[in-house]
């Protein structure tokens, strides 16, 4: 196991999904959560993001799928710097990202059906063009009989699988999930590890923030490791 | 999945699902506010075109015509005088019609002042002529005033200089408060909705956010605020001009209009006016989808 501020295998920069140098993050003008963070994604990787409840690893994913702007250092996503993308571009960049999140953000009113096929109606595409594409994988996370149910109505592991399907349903590069097993039992939690490794295993680059170490044992993948924000990283051998 | 076991799931039929769900509770008080003021904006409208057609006939009344007083004169007959100066200026160039008008003509006038009792034959009593112009804008004042002169006719011309420069500041006047109320009232119409607008962005932040993280752009997500806004818009919009048209029918038949308040504007029931009641709606719909347009658009700019 090697521990340092940034992953040492940097990759050319057309592998690189998302790159950190040196950033830090506030909001307003509170104290600065992220401090000093460097790291690269490469593509095609599996990373575990771990550390304490407040070490600030919902903030990092915010800054990933860009909710917020670092207040310093540079942020890349697909090798462009986002402090200096136009607002118009950003919603191209984060359909190249797939969110799934602790408390699924689900649009209650919405049928599992319309809140999975979200991100190819508001890419603009027919329902007529995506409707079985959608059907076949909102079967392959196993809900094909509840396509029509609203999420509130599903267990916490099935909205999770919900939640995972809107996220990879317009194959983005970049998968993040927030405490993807916080909500669901242990069985439940390794299914849907399963199911991130398949999707990684198909090419999607995939970061699972958690604190649940049983789900980090059990893969031997890198883990960036937050405590009082900052940043270190850790490889593990296969 | 196993190849043999596979079988194509079937998608659900229908259509699109509305992406912001409908919010009764919040869009009633919203809808009946829109509607009050739709309601209002009519009738300003209304009075505002009323206002433009009083005036466009007070002004056209005046225009083409002026008076010309005669004075009674001890040792001559008025109203000798008066039928002899109407048929005097009958014949100058530029007048259509000269009209002499009989003493029981101003008595009839004096009658406010001095009852209906009529008045002493022997009070002399000045008597009138109505004259119509061929051209409203040359006045042959002193065409009159010379051939009457030469005859010893003792009268005064009236070219109604005085009275309609009042009526153009009263008309201007009263257009001008018609238009400004109407602006206020589609100000405090469009503030209203831009309000309520951030208010259902704020009570819809979820939805706000997850159409974010999937992409959606800003345009996206102030549309469906803009179209939501514009139906409200448009359903308010009705039912206040309904009411306006209630009111406008009713006045209209009733009778309570120029005769009984002269100096008010009036309402009146005509083609524009029923064409502006019907276009209400849509000029509703259409402020109340800019207004949340502008302000969902803004309050969304805030954020990243």
């Amino acid at each position: 196991m090697t521990e340092t501020g940034v992953n040492p295998f940097l990759q050319s920069e057309s592998e690189v999904i998302v790159r950190f140098d040196d950033v830090g993050m506030r909001y307003g003008r509170g104290p600065e959560i992220l401090k000093d963070v460097s790291f690269v994604l490469p593509r095609g990787s599996f990373t575990f993001l771990t550390g304490p409840s407040g070490a600030g690893k919902t903030s990092l994913l915010r800054l990933i799928y860009m909710a917020h702007k670092a207040s310093r250092g540079v942020v890349q996503h697909f090798g462009h710097d986002t402090a200096a993308l136009r607002r118009k571009d950003l919603p191209d960049l984060r359909r190249r990202i797939g969110v799934v999140f602790q408390e699924f953000r689900m649009l209650d009113h919405l049928s599992v059906f319309e809140n999975v096929a979200l991100p190819l109606r508001v890419a603009g595409q027919k329902r007529s063009a995506y409707a079985e594409d959608v059907a076949e994988l909102i079967s392959w996370v196993g809900l094909e009989h509840h396509m029509e149910s609203r999420p509130a109505t599903l267990s916490g592991g099935e909205q999770q699988r919900v939640a995972i399907a809107r996220a990879v349903v317009n194959q983005p590069e970049l998968l993040i999930a927030d405490e993807p097993t916080g909500n669901v039992d242990p069985d439940m939690a390794r299914r849907l590890l399963r199911l991130f490794v398949e999707l990684n295993r198909l090419g999607t680059t995939v970061l699972i923030a958690t604190h649940d170490l049983t789900l980090v044992r059990a893969l031997e993948a890198p883990i960036l490791s937050l405590a009082d924000g900052r940043l270190t990283y850790r490889e593990r051998a296969a | 999945m196993s190849g043999d076991e596979k079988h194509t799931p079937m998608p659900p039929a229908g259509g699109h699902a509305r992406l912001l769900p409908p919010d009764a509770g919040r869009d009633r008080p919203l809808f009946a506010v829109a509607a009050i003021l739709v309601f209002l904006a009519c009738l300003a409208a209304l009075g505002a075109r009323g206002a433009w057609t009083s005036s466009d006939r007070w002004m056209s009344d005046l225009a083409g015509s002026m008076t010309v007083q005669v004075r009674p004169v001890d040792g001559r007959d008025a109203s000798d005088d008066a039928a002899e100066a109407a048929r005097l200026i009958a014949a100058l160039p530029g007048i259509a019609s000269a009209d002499a008008r009989s003493r029981a003509d101003s008595e009839a006038l004096l009658e406010p002042w001095f009852g209906t009792g009529g008045l002493p034959a022997d009070l002399p009593v000045p008597l009138l002529i109505d004259v119509e112009l061929s051209d409203p804008d040359i006045l042959p004042v002193e065409d009159i005033e010379a051939v009457l002169a030469d005859t010893g006719i003792a009268a005064t011309v009236d070219d109604h200089g005085r009275w309609s420069d009042a009526v153009a500041r009263a008309s201007h006047l009263a257009r001008m408060l018609a238009l400004g109320l109407l602006t206020l009232i589609l100000g405090a119409a469009a503030a209203v909705i831009a309000f309520a607008a951030r208010a259902s962005l704020a009570a819809r932040r979820d939805v706000a956010d997850a159409l974010h993280i999937v992409g959606a752009t800003d345009a996206y997500i102030a549309g469906l605020f803009e179209r939501r806004f514009f139906g409200l818009g448009l359903e308010a919009g009705a039912t206040g001009a309904g009411f306006a048209a209630l009111i406008a029918i009713l006045v209209a038949v009733g009778g309570g209009n120029a005769d009984a308040m002269y100096f008010l504007p009036e309402l009146v029931f005509a083609p524009v006016e029923i064409a502006s009641l019907l276009a209400a709606p849509l000029i509703a719909g259409a402020v109340a989808a800019l207004s949340a347009r502008l302000a969902v658009a803004e309050e969304l700019r805030k954020r990243w």
